[in-house]
């Protein structure tokens, strides 16, 4: 690099997402960095480490586990935290229905109740700023979220009620009991995610990467049959090749058939897409045109 | 493949979201799933047309209003760069978007529609664009289709914005007429108009040469954050971490880290990816010095011979941002880089209208959305630049000490 070039996409939102992160630790208390083993948080996590190299990272990582895992993302997880030696916080969604804070919705997902779990989560560990890897390209509500957005004692987002965000001045102040939730990653696309992940050879776990599995077809997605989900009568089990473009709760994120069984092939792949992520393979934000922004209001990530 | 950030203004129906969508159509970045979802809510508003404004319209109570009411970000690609778009929306609350968008922004359009020409909002916009320095500004003569591609109509537009500019700060004006119905200039060159020989807006966007806006003379790196890891293997280790404002940092270079006024020379950099020779805007770094002198959070590392001035009282263009008014004698948090402090408001000079650019000495208080030049006293020194020379150490938010908020956004004139 010269001095008359500019620096690459990828590097400008790299060192930008640095920027935040180092912000978030100097300003705040008690941050923590949600990790769910998705292919965001695990760009969000690299950076992390990168921010403060070579000290550990400063802030324990938190996994809200709905239970309904792939067993993949949870042995990537594990492997993860000793590698880096993190500090694991899990907030249980099995654990919160045994004990009966949260009640099971009747057609199982998981999803909505996460919500009450992760907020419980950052008031019991006393978080005051909780980085997670959402993208202002991933869903309309999130293109007008700020970088560090404010959270009311009870977890809630305001959309009409932002703090302005200005040149790269982030205001981190709180109250007591209110939080903000830091997105590093805002300006990325999901090509930025997979452009970073070849280029700094990161490691994702084996599901995004092209596989055989039993799918069934429901809704026009395709559904993986395992113990969490199973075909209805009408519904054919069949051996396909597959991948999945997010890992969200298993009994809900439907696979893509594709033969990208490495990461440049999905980059070639992503390119040429003409269904956003989210809309193909996530059954929770297609119930009304408004869906994620009522989630995210109540304290969703 | 490099990164444009670039905000788009207009007043409310000059065709700002048939514009962006039409931007975000053409480059193939919207996917089938989005345009369905727009063209099923078309039909049920009982719209003839799919209408693309509804891609950039986010929020339910914007739809249900039919107005955008917040700054929102797109993103588009084409094979030569990556496009941020900040969309500022034209209704209430205009200044502060406007402002908000505009303070990262390489560029910005200007929408002006081609019947009704130069509005209040034009002057407006032009303003802000100037005082925020966004070093490129687009003035997009839009709905060219509605005045018969009349070569007059836009030459008469172009003739009155570039006088209205002139008595403002604008390094670099391009004029486009554009159909953002149509598409004419959009991506590809217009057959409707063969008298314009300027380059589409898409080409100008993939175009404008940004490498040399950055500011590569003057160092500035504000300290962020101290890494001290304290294990064994890395005993010593003592870094500075923070993102370049401005200016080339290199190994072996002497600094000064102010306040202190103590120097020291840089004896190594390390980047995301390992160790670097030098180190530019915007990277971000950790930059470990020869000598254990006391640095910490706030502080600025530049050269002996170029440094910020250490300040308590600071001028300021500032604009409003809350709807308690900022008065004389209130104090605020101030958040300048990485610093924090505490401010009280010593005087108005003057609130400028941004229309007129008339300024008016007789203020008392400044409301929402207005601009006005102000005196702070500031409890702790700042080390600042002129925001025309260093958009990083010339600016600064003001915070509502009890409420938290982020009230006010300003720009400092040094000279
Ligand atoms: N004829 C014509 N109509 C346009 C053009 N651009 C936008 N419009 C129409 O002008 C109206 C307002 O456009 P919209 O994009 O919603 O404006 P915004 O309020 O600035 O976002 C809509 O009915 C558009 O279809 C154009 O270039 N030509």
């Amino acid at each position: 690099m010269t001095s008359q070039n500019t620096l690459s996409q990828l590097d400008a939102l790299e060192a930008e997402a640095i920027h935040i992160v180092r912000e978030v630790v100097a300003q705040m208390e008690r941050p923590a960095l949600l990790f769910s083993g998705g292919k965001d948080s695990i760009v969000l996590l690299h950076i992390a480490l990168k921010a403060f190299a070579p000290a550990r990272l400063p802030m324990p990582v938190v996994h809200i586990d709905t239970g309904h895992n792939f067993p993949e993302v949870l042995d990537y997880r594990d492997r993860i935290v000793e590698q880096y030696d993190l500090q694991l916080v899990v907030g249980s969604v099995q654990a919160a229905i045994d004990k009966g804070t949260v009640r099971e919705e009747p057609n199982g997902s998981r999803n909505r109740i996460q919500t009450p779990v992760l907020l419980e989560t950052i008031e019991s560990n006393r978080f005051d700023a909780c980085m997670g890897g959402a993208r202002r390209d991933e869903e309309k509500a999130r293109a007008k979220e700020r970088v560090f957005s404010f959270r009311d004692e009870f977890g809630q987002w305001d959309p009409r009620n932002q703090r302005p965000e200005l040149w790269s001045l982030y205001n981190g102040r709180v109250h007591q009991g209110e939080s903000i939730r830091v997105f590093p990653l805002s300006n990325w696309t999901e090509l930025d995610i997979w452009d970073y992940v070849a280029s700094r050879e990161i490691e994702v776990p084996s599901i995004y990467l092209a596989h055989e599995r039993d799918v069934f077809h429901r809704g026009g997605m395709w559904m993986a049959a395992n113990e969490f989900c199973q075909p209805r009568e009408d519904e054919m089990i069949e051996r396909r090749t597959v991948r999945y473009r997010t890992v969200g709760d298993a009994t809900l994120t439907a696979a893509v058939l594709s033969d990208a069984d490495t990461v440049d092939k999905i980059i070639a792949e992503t390119a040429a897409t003409r269904l956003t992520e989210r809309g193909a393979t996530r059954g929770d934000d297609r119930v009304s045109e408004a869906a994620m922004e009522d989630r995210k209001k109540e304290g969703y990530f | 493949m490099d990164l444009l950030r670039f905000a788009t203004a207009g007043s409310v129906d000059d065709g700002k979201s048939t514009l962006i969508g039409r931007l975000l159509y053409d480059s193939k970045s919207i996917f089938e799933d989005q345009l369905e979802s727009v063209e099923a809510a078309s039909k049920a508003r009982g719209t003839e047309y799919t209408d693309l404004a509804l891609l950039t319209d986010g929020l339910r109570a914007e739809r249900e209003q039919g107005i955008t009411i917040d700054v929102a970000y797109r993103y588009f690609a084409t094979p030569r760069r990556k496009f941020i778009i900040a969309d500022t929306p034209g209704h209430q609350q205009y200044t502060r978007n406007m402002v908000t968008g505009a303070s990262t922004a390489d560029l910005a359009i200007i929408l002006v529609d081609a019947r009704k020409g130069m509005t209040e909002q034009s002057r407006r916009h032009a303003t802000i664009a100037s005082l925020l320095r966004v070093p490129h500004l687009v003035l997009a003569v839009n709905k060219m289709d509605l005045v018969g591609w009349d070569e007059a109509v836009f030459n008469d537009i172009y003739e009155e914005f570039s006088q209205f500019a002139s008595k403002l700060d604008v390094p670099d004006l391009t004029a486009i007429p554009l159909s953002a119905l149509l598409g004419d200039n959009v991506v590809d060159r217009s057959v409707n108009m063969p008298w314009y020989d300027g380059a589409s807006l898409m080409h100008h966007l993939e175009h404008v040469h940004i490498a040399s806006d950055r500011n590569l003379q003057d160092v500035r790196f504000p300290v962020q954050y101290v890494i001290r890891p304290m294990r064994n293997d890395v005993h010593d280790y003592r870094g500075f971490a923070g993102q370049v404002a401005s200016g080339i940092l290199k190994v072996g270079d002497e600094v000064m880290a102010l306040p202190s006024g103590m120097t020291s020379k840089i004896a190594a950099i390390d980047g995301p990816s390992g160790p670097l020779e030098t180190a530019q805007p915007p990277q971000s770094v950790t930059v470990r010095l020869e000598d254990e002198i006391d640095v910490s959070r706030g502080d600025i590392l530049c050269r002996v011979g170029n440094h910020p001035e250490p300040t308590q009282d600071v001028d300021a263009t500032i604009c409003w941002m809350d709807a308690e008014p900022l008065v004389v004698g209130k104090k605020y948090g101030i958040l300048h880089t990485t610093r924090m402090a505490r401010a009280m408001v010593k005087d108005i000079a003057y609130e400028l209208d941004v229309n007129t650019l008339h300024r008016d000495p007789d203020a008392t208080q400044l409301g929402l959305n207005s601009l006005g030049r102000i005196k702070l006293r500031v409890t702790s020194p700042l080390l600042v630049d002129d925001y025309a020379d260093n958009r990083a150490t010339g600016s600064f938010i003001l915070i509502d000490e009890s409420a938290n908020r982020t009230v006010g956004a300003g720009v400092i004139r040094h000279s």
